[in-house]
């Protein structure tokens, strides 16, 4: 079925079967290849993307409940060349080791930050529930703290 | 040394290539493989881990490319995998060749330029094996690079600096990628001296990792991420049971559904190509294939196989009268542990992209071994080695799970039925039911005090699954010549060598599925053992258990290098023994690869539930190239440590391997990561020394030794848990 939708400010339209997850329309359809695949089950979260504002697991999510929603992925999260502050905090924090798993959780925390600005670590705990195997989970808690400092500078400039 | 320089015709770029014979002097690593020199004393060096570069003297695997816009672009024969290698090897080179690290572009050296390492990413060893060569290599380009600068310019070369990639003297300068430009014949000096290392700009230093922004911005950089014009997409059927053995197939309903484009059936699987992933895992699920499967393997079948005493031991440790004296006599005390089946886990699945085009192939994968991905490919497709050329991509997460890669094969089959580019990758519960698992183990630990409460004797006897054995890195069967496994006894060799009578024993079982390399191989498991032993000695010493370790120290180098450390964790984390309330520290150490780690883990005990707050680790590695990059690397080990003996364990069920998916098959998230690490580093030798596996051992033994003091609970079983 033909599906249309906003995907990181550009309307797309597809020809999909209606219950193709999003992430492989993301990935292989339209080519944006940041979103990962991890286990296909909602149980890691490497393929967190957004959904109207909202973080979700891309890989269990079909494409039917996507029509006129506005999609971001990593690719994005950042608005030309300025990087998110998610992206900047992980960069000053040096979190990611192989990698792989990051811009699910990058994408988790921006989420976040939207609702709870100035996460606790109880916060962070329950919000961020995806799987790290290099285990950057303590650079990451920093890096989540110093993306709210960026993020309310941000918007203590504008 | 040779040289050779390619031009290549119709290339817009000029390429300098640097294939010499420059410093491989450390030509150490496959002695212990062809050498017959008595046992333990192989299995003594190779405890030391020292033997980690296996380059050929004639292709040092390495290569730099200088572009007209001068920046270089460094080949690296070595994978990066999240183990910050190429920041390593960029840091270095960037030290040696005079050009800011910005200027320097790490990538990985296809098969096809044949300057792959020959061996494996792998070991703790890509840093510790190219740092000599890498610093000669990059010095003596740089004086190629000024002797033809002072041709060009007319100028001495003595009166030549070089900063930042420029070449100036005499009033006159020169770029490296001016300097290349046109320059066909080039003489290879000697190996100039290599600067001190306080004179390094890079080395030593926490410089940001070179990957860090495709890292941040989602760039498509993984085996996953490959794609090609008019790729499909394959999927091959596996058996969920263990030893399932390929009879044959009905195809007949998978055959018209959406998508498909060929049904491949093969000697040894069926598989199927689509147009899409979902479409491919649509049919291949409606394929209905016949196995021949000989035994429903149960979970406690694998228990009662891995137990001290069965199968056949072999001595890896001995000194003095240990058996003796633990034989038979009063006062020994004994004490058995165990760790469980563990999966790798790792977030990228393993799979391959393939493209079989006539006698060529190319392959897009996440590997530690390229040369064997290669080699399988090759001899599958029936194609000459040198046709077959495997493009390394990042890795998803290595940790040895991508040292063997059939799955190249299979993409490259089915790419071949096709005549199309197919990308062939697990889904979730394949790689969990495929995986290359860490072994079970089981531990016998035994020791005799002394009056004066020292260790008189002490003994290990380990049983665990193969490790090196079987494993496509090995092709060579050691098992008649070496008899334990070298992989499954790592760490299980005592490191109290003050300890008069000590000894070893590794019982080795083969388990009817795969086992084999987990990061730091058997080094989690026989700490664990180890040091919760010497701490529950130390208790019965009635001694303070930092001390204890202490006492039992040899005064070598070795000995010495742990020493510190044990001091230096102790000093930061202000050791202290014994609980408060229902928090206390637990001690543990270990060596690997002559890497000494100590940790301390402060932890406290709610109901039945573990928490860690706080872990301090001393690591004395030697040189720390990216001191950042090593922190990054022993915050990473000890989190892993902690998933791997506080909450993961495969089992059997039904003949399958469980569980197959994330969160039964828990692991490690935010709220069980420490939110205090704090990482002490010291350099007791001139030389760096493995990083990456090194800093697992102690935190199982550590935790486990934290719960005694809050609970008076001895934890002798991962994942550990209070009942």
């Amino acid at each position: 079925m033909k599906i249309s939708f906003t995907l990181n400010g550009t309307a797309q339209s597809v020809e999909v079967a209606e219950n193709t997850p999003l992430l492989w329309v993301v990935r292989d359809v339209l080519d944006l290849k940041g979103t990962k695949f991890g286990c296909g089950k909602a149980a890691c979260g490497a393929c967190t993307l957004h959904v109207d504002g909202e973080a979700i697991r891309s890989c269990s999510y079909p494409i039917k409940m996507v029509e006129g929603k506005n999609i971001t992925t990593i690719e994005g999260l950042s608005s030309g060349d300025s990087l998110h502050a998610v992206q900047q905090a992980w960069k000053e924090e040096i979190v990611p080791q192989c990698g792989y798993c990051q811009p699910g959780f990058m994408m988790a925390t921006a989420a976040m930050l939207d609702k709870i600005p100035n996460p606790t670590d109880e916060d962070i705990d329950k919000n961020i529930q995806n799987i790290c195997r290099c285990g950057t989970y303590y650079r990451m808690r920093k890096a989540i703290h110093r993306a709210a400092e960026i993020k309310a500078a941000e918007a203590s400039d504008s | 040394m040779t040289e050779n320089n390619k031009k290549k015709k119709g290339s817009s770029r000029r390429k300098f290539l640097v294939r010499t014979a420059i410093g491989t002097g450390v030509l150490l690593g496959t002695g212990y493989l062809t050498r017959h020199i008595w046992r333990r004393t192989i299995f003594t060096e190779v405890d030391k881990g020292e033997s980690p570069y296996l380059g050929d003297a004639a292709t040092p695997g390495i290569w730099f490319e200088v572009t007209p816009e001068n920046e270089v672009i460094l080949y690296s024969p070595k994978v990066e995998m999240g183990q910050g290698t190429h920041t390593g090897l960029a840091q270095i080179a960037a030290d040696e060749l005079e050009i800011d690290i910005e200027k320097i572009t790490v990538r990985h050296a296809e098969s096809v330029s044949t300057n792959v390492d020959p061996f494996a990413t792998g070991g703790s060893t890509s840093i510790m094996g190219l740092f000599q060569p890498l610093r000669e290599l990059s010095a003596t380009m740089r004086e190629m690079l000024k002797n033809k600068a002072a041709e060009k310019l007319g100028v001495a070369a003595t009166s030549l600096a070089v900063a930042n990639g420029v070449i100036s003297g005499g009033g006159k300068s020169i770029t490296f990628g001016e300097v290349v430009d046109g320059v066909t014949d080039w003489e290879v000096p000697d190996v100039p001296p290599l600067k001190a290392m306080k004179d390094y700009k890079y080395i030593g230093k926490p410089v940001a990792r070179v990957d860090l922004h495709d890292k941040v911005v989602g760039a498509p950089i993984f085996g996953m991420d490959a794609s090609l014009p008019g790729m499909l997409f394959g999927s091959v059927c596996r058996s969920e049971k263990i030893g399932a053995k390929y009879v044959g197939a009905d195809t007949t309903a998978a055959e018209n559904m959406p998508g498909v484009v060929k049904i491949v059936k093969e000697k040894d699987f069926v598989g199927v190509v689509a147009k899409s992933y979902q479409e491919a895992e649509n049919a291949k699920n409606a394929i209905e294939v016949e196995w021949k499967v000989e035994r429903n393997w149960t979970s406690q079948d694998i228990e009662e196989m891995i137990e001290v005493g069965k199968g056949k031991p072999v001595v890896i440790q001995k000194e003095g009268k240990a058996k003796r004296i633990l034989n038979n006599e009063e006062g020994i005390i004994s004490s058995e542990y165990k760790s469980p089946l563990g999966a790798h886990a790792q977030l990228e699945p393993n799979g391959a992209l393939a493209h079989v085009e006539g006698e060529k192939a190319t392959v897009y994968i996440s590997t530690q071994v390229v040369k064997i991905t290669q080699g399988e490919v090759a001899d599958r497709l029936g194609i000459a080695t040198e046709n077959v050329n495997i493009k390394p991509t990042f890795l998803g997460g290595g940790f040895g799970r991508r040292l063997h890669t059939p799955n190249a094969i299979q993409a490259a089959v089915l790419s071949k039925a096709v005549g199309k580019p197919v990308k062939c990758f697990f889904n979730r519960k394949e790689e969990f039911q495929n995986d290359t698992f860490r072994p079970p183990t089981h531990h016998l630990m035994k020791a005799k005090l002394s009056d004066d409460g020292k260790i008189e004797a002490i003994e290990h006897n380990v049983s665990s699954g193969d490790v090196m054995f079987g494993s496509a890195l090995i092709p060579v069967d050691l098992s008649g010549f070496l008899g334990a496994d070298v992989g499954a006894w790592r760490g299980g060799m005592f490191q109290y060598k003050a300890i008069p009578n000590h000894r070893a024993v590794s019982w080795r079982v083969k388990l009817p599925f795969a086992t084999s390399w987990w990061r730091s191989l058997g080094l989690l498991a026989n700490t664990f053992a180890i040091e919760s032993f010497m701490d529950e000695l130390s208790i019965s010493a009635k001694k303070d258990p930092v001390q204890f370790r202490l006492d039992h120290i040899q005064d070598d180098l070795a000995g010495n290098r742990l020493k510190n450390v044990i001091k230096a964790c102790a000093e930061k984390a202000g050791w202290k023994d014994g609980a408060e309330g229902n928090r206390a520290m637990g001690f543990a150490a270990s060596t690997d690869a002559s890497t000494p780690v100590a940790q301390i883990a402060e932890v406290s005990v709610e109901g039945n539930q573990i928490k860690v707050h706080k872990v301090t680790c001393a690591m004395d590695p030697g040189i720390s190239v990216n001191p950042d990059q090593v922190k990054a690397q022993i915050e990473g080990c000890i989190i892993m440590g902690i998933s791997a003996s506080m909450f993961e364990k495969m089992y059997v069920e039904d003949g399958s391997l469980a569980p197959t998916i994330y969160g039964p098959y828990q692991m490690a998230q935010m709220r069980h990561a420490p939110k205090e690490i704090d990482v002490v580093l010291l350099q007791g030798v001139d030389k760096p020394g493995a990083v990456g596996e090194p800093p697992i051992g102690p935190i199982g033994a550590a935790i486990a030794n934290a719960v005694f003091r809050i609970t008076g609970k001895r934890l002798r079983e991962m994942p550990l848990e209070i009942s």
